[in-house]
């Protein structure tokens, strides 16, 4: 699914670096894929046009594409009244913790929150265990306890302000703030 | 004789709806058919131009919200005496009314005001004519036996609703038996999101009078709690990105951080004594949210409970040697009752799928508590002797009860259109009231310790 949108936004961007060829300017992507070289750098002849291809794509260059995007993703949502990670989330955290390994003195911060259903302190005390989920799994795949904080808002700070099942579902949520 | 009472309900109901003018508007919404006629009749003036302030709608206005009393309209009043003499006691009996309040207020020199009212059983004047005779020390006296208080005071203009709701007290303590409780306050939180710091810790009047903003901030404020001389409000804030605990003198507006650990810091209760304090803590490595009780004075802090599950909300049994608190330790959250003497704990609720947010009644006789049933959450009691259980709410999303100092009522925080909304439940559960507020969002009410 994710390689058929990278394979997408190649087909739409080629045809776009050929007209820019000129302008030297860089890329649509921030996954670490190869720039496109000044064409016309090593002539000045205006006859002709040269065009470039763009390399395939590494395994891992492919990997890092993919994380990237995820990790414009920071929010995990959970069950009622549950702090288990959701298998759905499982790549997402992947991503994030793959970033922190790799910029150890990047610090994230794990806010824990909660529905409004059941009492205030109970909800502080589940929004922190949601968090600590979160931290503990980012934990497992490497990352530093260092780089990790925890904050619980409970039911104090809802994304949707409405009551219905729905807002409910927003609300349980865990968010990697950077 | 019931059909006659039915009629007065009527009329109070539609008539009384616009006695209060305060920030929280009342809203009975249950119990009115349950509460006792009372006559309230309006103090006579006698001085220049208006009196400051009408004594007898705040008496009356306290006398309904106490959920035990019904005030008959000023329309339903058969006469507008002002002295014993005066009153016509068949024409009240009639009328259902077992007691009147009567007074005057006479203006005196330099802004001051003589207020004199009396509080009569006219139901006890009727059989004796309203003159008693008695022996005493064996010679035959008059007595005015349903005269049951007749005082006087001078007071100043800006004292009008304060002596009212002492007026208040007076009178219902002497018709109840149960100390009043309308010279209370009640801290809450607001939250008024058009505002550049949306999150406010509140002090009101238990009515909702004289409200006054004691912080207001850009991050959640939570769990409002009195010390028992009512004098200081323990809190949690987020200001630091984090929750920390702080106390703030309501008068000075001194604070002075207790707890900022990592995680969390909530849940704050002065202990009966005012020299220690329940927390909740989850500091600990590897600990989850657990109970602690901390010095005031020395700051030493000591783990109460230990468990891996969620352990929250302590409070205090009135006699200090014990508290409740929730435990996820059995599966769901149920409350426990730890003995802080022997260490054990020992689990108190078994109704429903779930009980949160324990409190012990002033008495030391009932649990008041949060229950879940089928997924719904309400305001419930136990007795602790009998066992007895009852779901006392009916609203939405209830949570947050905070008892009143003579244990007569419970003010709570509920769901009403979509907003958060403060609401009262008498302990019988008779008597319902919603408290809407005119703008935001209200939670985590705290009633005061009587403050006189």
């Amino acid at each position: 699914m994710q390689l058929n949108k990278t394979l997408k936004a190649l087909l739409v961007a080629l045809p776009v670096m050929t007209l820019a060829a000129c302008s030297s300017s860089s890329g649509d992507f921030d996954g670490g894929e190869g720039q496109q070289t000044n064409a016309s750098s090593n002539s000045n002849n205006d006859n002709v046009d040269v065009g470039t291809m763009k390399p395939q794509m590494t395994a891992e260059e492919k990997l890092q594409k993919k994380y990237a995007d995820l990790r414009q993703k920071q929010i995990v949502y959970f069950d009622f009244d549950r702090s288990t990670v959701r298998s759905e989330y499982v790549e997402l955290l992947q991503a994030h913790a793959d970033f922190l390994v790799k910029n150890p003195s990047v610090k994230v911060l794990i806010e824990g929150h909660a529905d409004e259903r059941g009492t205030p302190e109970y909800n502080i005390a589940l929004g922190e265990s949601r968090g600590k989920s979160v931290a503990k799994y980012l934990e497992s795949l490497g990352v530093s306890d260092s780089q990790i904080s925890v904050v619980s808002y409970g039911e104090e700070k809802p994304m949707v302000k409405s009551r219905t099942e729905e807002a409910f579902a927003k609300n349980r949520r865990a968010v990697l703030v950077y | 004789m019931l059909k006659h009472f039915k009629n007065i309900l009527l009329v109070f109901a539609f008539g009384m709806t616009t006695l209060a003018n305060a920030a929280l508007e009342i809203v009975i919404t249950e119990g009115v058919d349950s509460a006792r006629p009372i006559g309230v009749v309006p103090f006579k003036y006698i001085g220049n131009g208006e009196a400051p302030s009408e004594i007898s709608s705040v008496i009356a206005a306290d006398l309904m919200r106490s959920g035990k009393f019904k005030p008959v309209s000023e329309e339903q009043m058969p006469q507008l005496p002002t002295t014993d003499e005066e009153v016509d006691y068949d024409a009240w009996v009639s009328l259902g009314v077992e007691a009147i309040v009567i007074g005057t207020v006479t203006q005196q020199p330099a802004n001051r005001y003589l207020v004199k009212y009396e509080l009569i059983d006219v139901l006890r004047a009727q059989i004796t004519g309203g003159e008693t005779r008695m022996m005493s020390n064996g010679k035959l006296m008059k007595s005015q036996d349903h005269v049951m208080e007749s005082r006087q005071s001078v007071i100043d203009s800006d004292s009008f609703r304060y002596y009212s709701h002492q007026i208040s007290d007076v009178v219902y303590e002497a018709l109840t038996g149960e100390r009043g409780a309308f010279r209370t306050k009640i801290a809450y939180v607001i939250v008024r999101e058009e505002q550049d710091k949306p999150y406010q810790l509140v002090v009101a009047d238990y009515d909702g009078f004289n409200e006054q903003v004691l912080l207001r901030s850009k991050e959640p404020l939570m769990s409002p709690a009195w010390s028992p001389d009512g004098n200081k409000l323990a809190y949690v804030t987020f200001e630091n990105r984090q929750s920390q605990i702080y106390v703030q003198d309501i008068y000075t507006g001194k604070r002075e951080k207790i707890t900022s650990y990592k995680g969390i810091n909530g849940a704050p209760q002065f202990s009966p004594d005012g020299t220690q304090m329940l927390v909740v803590l989850s500091k600990d490595k590897g600990g989850a949210t657990e109970v602690y009780v901390i010095d005031l004075e020395t700051r030493s802090e000591k783990r109460l409970t230990k468990h891996r599950s969620i352990d929250t909300e302590p409070s205090w049994h009135p006699n200090g040697r014990e508290i409740v608190y929730t435990s996820e330790r059995g599966g769901n959250a149920q409350i426990y009752k730890l003995n802080l003497d022997t260490g054990r704990s020992r689990r108190v609720t078994f109704d429903g799928d779930m009980n949160l947010a324990g409190s012990i009644t002033p008495d030391g006789k009932q649990l008041v508590m949060v229950n879940r049933t089928l997924g719904q959450y309400h305001i419930a009691k136990k007795e602790f002797d009998s066992g007895l259980f009852q779901v006392l709410t009916r609203t939405r999303l209830d949570e947050s009860p905070s008892i009143a100092p003579n244990g007569s009522m419970i003010i709570y925080s509920t769901l009403h259109n979509n907003k958060q909304v403060l609401a009262l439940v008498s302990m019988d559960g008779r008597f319902k009231a919603r408290l809407p507020v005119l703008d935001g969002q209200v939670k985590a009410p705290a009633w005061s310790p009587f403050l006189q």
